[in-house]
């Protein structure tokens, strides 16, 4: 079914609807409803984020206390993010580090998957099905078994310690995920909103930027997050192919923390490091949201 | 029709130019047989020039000191600290990676004891010339640790042996004298503190089961303070004997008599060290790192002035601690081979690891350093670790390693967790150690 | 009481709403055959992706498929180095993952994989389409409660599993709260419970945010629609929602069982390695590859690669997944379509 017929419907439901419709739910029943809506939110809310408050109490922990199970840090210290921002550590660097990889990865995946989905989506040409196979084939293969061989090439080609020995395998998961996703995001749009633009006088390429792009947003919004993160997060192939500090990634960074012997898991400090780079991702998500989906889509006239 | 045929041959024909350049390199990168290798490991240590330290971070700063006073008597021929994960697991393998496809990038290897056999026998790292290190100086275990078939294979950095850490305070209280050196008179000197009122709700005994690398450890140790061994001095596997049947059962009957915590099954080093801590048992068997969390004073340790330190127990006398500890090796694909081996000379010196101490905790390989009034006053347990290593033994010194341990592991698990018989375990062991040497 | 106007919508010209212009039917070209530009403007478009791809997995695939056919020759020699060079083995690499005592660890491991991609995707899919559905209703807070539904999925994955480690520990807090003494990292059931509660927990959010994106473009005339037909939440969300966001929730549903079947890091992490309760095939090849044996560590990658490979085709097929959009284009399924669901409306 695509939006169209569904608009169709709704279109054609409106008069004889507002004619019949009575609405004759009682009213009781929707607060009860609503009550156990805002119960399930709730408990949504909690299992998502009670690991998460977990994970900041337990940096905000001294290394003494570290396995405290009181749901308040006692005391409050902030030793461990002072040791994670420690200079030899160089995680500020680290994450930007982070944030070149991934903003490349995203974009370039983006791009890249915009037209491959166009393509399937929009034109006729044989061997799509194969096509999308082999595409989708490369998120098939174990991660792990990934590592030698392409550790092996990129010295052959020098290029460990570069940004790109770690974009483009990311790549290989983010264009997958784009070029599916956002296939069937514009297989479910109508095409007679790009028709229409065409006979309008837009090019073919406007019709696609002006229209269909716009509608696409949430699909493509949603991508990039979630190509995003997942690239923010790798950490294997940056650990294989990175071995300059001043090239490292956050995840790699963190890998590297020492307790303060051999024995000692550097809990609290990795804990600290994790909520140093989720909270970022969170506010940015926070930020864009906004601006980028609700303004696109109210741009493309819904 | 024609047109669209075309571009889709161009396509498919980049695609299996691509594919095809994939399978030379494939062709390439699979022949690792070239006769130099062999060659190469008799050449000598040529080449000055800057080299790379690859190890995980020392969060104490001792290694980096030592490196920046070679850096700065040797501006050209500088070492770069490259550092790697905190887990052994990926150390080992980013090193094997490293070494598998002859990057010259890692010139000198940090490499855990146990690695040792594996990385020479593969050629991954050089045999040192017989007289650059002072072995008659350090402790002869972990020179032995350090040796693959006569050759020295790394400088011993730093070396770790178990220690017994005791409740010297319930110990009085309950009237006993001096501290177990045995099985039987740690039994028994439970039952005595385990009745106390101030020790209600104890334990009397850990060392670490997790199915881990301690395991193999804690398994070992309890062998060999029973006269058995994991494998003899030809390699060969001798689990399947009454030894190994006596050290596995004093585990086992551990957990089944309640002498152990139950959840000991999951402990690791950490755990046992906060059991110990947090005053949930009588006797830990564990490394020597504890020492300072364990004296702390600001309140986070229930136990600081009230423990001791002494030699683990065995079936007749004092046990045999298993030996930990590193040593440092030189990569076979680095250019510049004299300046490696210069620096590890220089890194392993006993000067080098009497400064370091005065950072560091990480026990020497020099045998008079254990014994410096000096070094002592801030280390006071060094004189009993001396001891426990010059009693230890090596785990098992075999090239496969990594499928020993793991065969070790899942047969001591077995037992404890008493999914298995102790002789059904130990035989299963027996049988998977003969195949994994008969390959 | 609406077949007429159904049917005569579903037979004449759809509209674009909110913009009111006239498409012409003729003009839905797309569906009547290629053309010759569409070919070349497809191939120009998919090189770039199909050439990174290449790049990126074909070599290491090739050489995966080159490495399992050979074995490492095992021996020492004299002087006790180990005997170099390896030999062609033909398919006796994969002969021996299913022969005795390595075949008993490759049948667990495959059980476990199978089972975890299973619970997880399950129970994922379930909570993502609350999270979803959550998320999509107007309520003051929500662009905060969509952002925290992000966190799991952001927090790196090797941070948490060191998390739900210490969560789970014998004196952990997860014991503490809920007074048990259970343990968690032992081998036993409690494990897989483990790394189920800590792989939902973290990749839910995955199917969340893909099936919201789904639901934000179902326009809001359709529910409005329904609403005066006096569809009730459930009927809506059976008839509507998810029949609508169907295309998109299978591409997630489909992406994250392509990675719980090679679910590695997390039982790794959290339970460790060599536990036979969570061994996953991944982890399998993970533990040839570390004791050197590069020949099965390759056989273990490919067979991993073809289940995945054979799952991916099944689901597809089998929940006719439209994902090339060929149907779309060629067939007339408006029709169809409009005439279900106002048979639909009519069984009301």
């Amino acid at each position: 079914m695509t939006i169209t017929d569904l608009r169709g419907l709704a279109a054609s439901g409106e008069s004889p609807g507002r004619a019949s419709g009575v609405d004759v739910r009682p009213k009781q029943k929707r607060t009860w409803r609503s009550y156990s809506v805002y119960l399930g939110l709730a408990l949504i809310f909690i299992y998502c984020l009670a690991p998460f408050y977990w994970m900041i109490v337990s940096s905000l922990r001294r290394t003494a206390d570290i396995f405290d199970n009181t749901l308040l840090p006692q005391p409050f210290s902030l030793e461990n993010y002072a040791k994670v921002f420690d200079g030899s550590t160089m995680f500020g660097q680290a994450l930007l580090n982070s944030l070149i990889v991934a903003s490349v990865t995203t974009v370039a995946a983006l791009v890249l998957g915009i037209f491959a989905a166009y393509a399937i989506s929009r034109l006729n040409f044989r061997f799509k099905s194969v096509i999308l196979g082999v595409i989708i084939a490369t998120s098939m293969f174990p991660g792990i078994s990934v590592v030698v061989p392409l550790l092996r090439l990129f010295t052959d080609l020098g290029w460990i310690n570069t940004y790109q020995a770690m974009i483009i395998p990311n790549l290989s998961f983010a264009i997958p995920l784009a070029v599916w996703n956002l296939t069937t995001f514009m297989k479910q749009l109508p095409f007679d909103l790009e028709e229409a633009a065409m006979i309008d006088g837009c090019t073919k390429w406007q019709a696609f930027r002006k229209v269909l792009l716009p509608l696409a947003a949430p699909g493509v919004f949603t991508t990039a997050i979630l190509t995003f993160i997942h690239s923010w997060n790798e950490f294997i192939i940056a650990l294989s192919m990175i071995n300059d500090p001043a090239i490292q990634t956050a995840t790699v960074a963190i890998s590297k923390f020492t307790g303060a012997t051999e024995f000692q898991a550097p809990f609290g400090e990795q804990m600290a490091a994790g909520v140093i780079v989720t909270v970022p991702l969170v506010i940015m998500v926070l930020v864009f949201q906004r601006r980028i989906v609700e303004g696109l889509t109210a741009g493309a006239g819904k | 029709m024609r047109q669209r045929r075309h571009t889709w041959q161009t396509l498919f024909t980049t695609t299996a130019l691509v594919m095809a350049a994939a399978v030379g390199l494939t062709a390439c990168g699979g022949s690792t047989s070239e006769p130099k290798a062999a060659e190469s490991s008799a050449t000598a240590f040529e080449g000055k020039g800057p080299i790379n330290y690859v190890s995980s971070r020392d969060a104490s700063g001792a290694a980096n000191k030592s490196i920046e006073e070679w850096n700065a008597a040797h501006p050209d021929q500088k070492v770069t600290f490259i550092e790697l994960p905190d887990s052994a697991d990926q150390q080992r393998q980013q090193l094997i990676q490293n070494a598998q496809i002859k990057s010259d990038t890692f010139s000198v290897l940090n490499l855990d004891v146990v690695w040792n056999s594996e990385f020479a026998a593969n050629k991954w790292v050089l045999p040192l010339p017989a007289d650059a290190i002072p072995t008659d100086k350090m402790i002869p275990a972990t020179v032995d640790a350090a040796t693959y078939r006569d050759n020295l294979i790394g400088a011993p950095y730093y070396t770790d042996g178990a220690l017994f850490y005791f409740r010297q305070d319930l110990l009085t209280a309950a009237g006993i004298a001096a501290p177990p050196k045995t099985w039987d008179e740690m039994k028994s000197a439970c039952e005595k503190i385990l009745a106390l009122p101030e020790a209600a709700g104890m334990s009397c005994y850990t060392g670490q089961f997790d199915k881990n690398e301690a395991l193999t450890v804690n398994f070992s140790e309890a062998v060999a303070s029973a006269g058995g061994t994991v494998v003899d001095a030809e390699g060969k596997p001798t689990v399947d004997t009454p030894e190994a049947k006596e050290g596995l059962s004093l585990l086992v009957d551990g957990f089944k008599e309640g002498l152990f915590p139950s959840d000991a099954i999951t402990y690791l080093e950490e755990q046992g060290r906060r059991a110990f801590q947090d005053g949930k048992v009588v006797f830990l068997r564990n490394w020597p790192f504890l020492y300072s969390s364990l004296s702390a004073t600001d309140g986070s340790s229930k136990v600081a002035g009230k423990f001791g330190i002494t030699s683990i127990p065995g079936t007749d006398g004092p046990g045999v601690s298993t030996l930990g500890g590193r040593n440092l090796a030189v990569s076979p694909f680095t250019p510049n081979k004299e300046t490696a081996l210069e620096f590890i000379k220089f890194f392993t010196s006993e000067e080098q690891a009497r400064k370091r101490l005065e950072l560091s905790s990480r026990a020497p390989a020099f045998a008079d350093l254990y014994r410096d009034p000096a070094v002592v006053a801030k280390r006071p347990f060094f004189p009993t670790l001396l001891e426990s290593l010059e009693n230890a033994q090596p785990r098992p010194k075999v090239v496969q390693y990594g499928a020993t341990t793991k065969a070790i592991q899942e047969e001591a698990y077995a037992a404890l967790t008493g999914a298995k018989e102790t002789d059904a375990a130990l035989k299963d062991m027996q049988a998977k150690l003969e195949e994994i040497s008969a390959k | 009481m609406t077949t007429a106007s159904i049917d005569h919508q579903s037979s004449g010209p759809p509209r674009t709403p909110g913009q009111g212009r006239k498409a012409s039917r003729n003009s839905a070209g797309s569906s009547a055959g290629r053309t010759p530009g569409e070919g070349r403007m497809a191939a120009l478009l998919l090189s770039p992706t199909l050439l990174v791809l290449a790049l990126v997995i074909a070599y290491p695939l090739i050489s995966a498929i080159h490495q399992s056919l050979y074995r490492a020759q095992s021996g020492l020699d004299a002087d006790g180095y180990v005997t170099e060079g390896e030999a062609f083995v033909g398919l006796a690499n994969y002969a021996d993952l299913f022969a005795g005592e390595s075949g008993h660890r490759f049948m667990n491991a495959f059980g476990n994989t199978t089972f975890f991609t299973v619970t997880t995707v399950l129970l994922e899919t379930l909570l993502g389409l609350a999270l979803a559905l959550a998320m999509n209703r107007a309520f003051k807070g929500r662009s905060f409660l969509r952002a925290s539904i992000l966190v799991p999925w952001a927090v790196p994955t090797a941070v948490s599993g060191l998390l739900w480690r210490w969560i789970f520990q014998s004196d952990g807090i997860a014991n503490t709260l809920i007074g048990s003494e259970i343990l968690w990292t032992a081998e036993g059931t409690a494990s897989k419970l483990a790394v189920i509660i800590a792989e939902v927990w973290k990749t839910a959010p995955f199917i969340g945010l893909l099936v919201l994106a789904g639901m934000q473009i179902i326009p809001e005339e359709v529910y409005e629609a329904a609403k005066i037909d006096g569809a009730g939440w459930w009927r809506q969300l059976g008839s509507i929602t998810l029949p609508l966001v169907k295309p998109t929730l299978l591409v997630a549903v489909l992406f994250r069982m392509l990675d719980a079947l090679r679910m590695f890091d997390l039982p790794f992490v959290l339970i460790g390695p060599g536990k036979e309760s969570v061994e996953t095939l991944s982890m399998l090849a993970w533990d040839e590859s570390n004791q050197l044996r590069y020949g099965s560590a390759s056989a273990f990658a490919v067979i991993l690669f073809l289940y995945v490979a054979a799952v991916a085709i099944v689901f597809v097929k089998v929940l006719g997944a439209d994902v090339t959009g060929a149907k779309q284009l060629g067939a007339k399924r408006r029709a169809r379509k409009a005439n279900r669901i106002q048979k639909a409306e009519a069984t009301q």
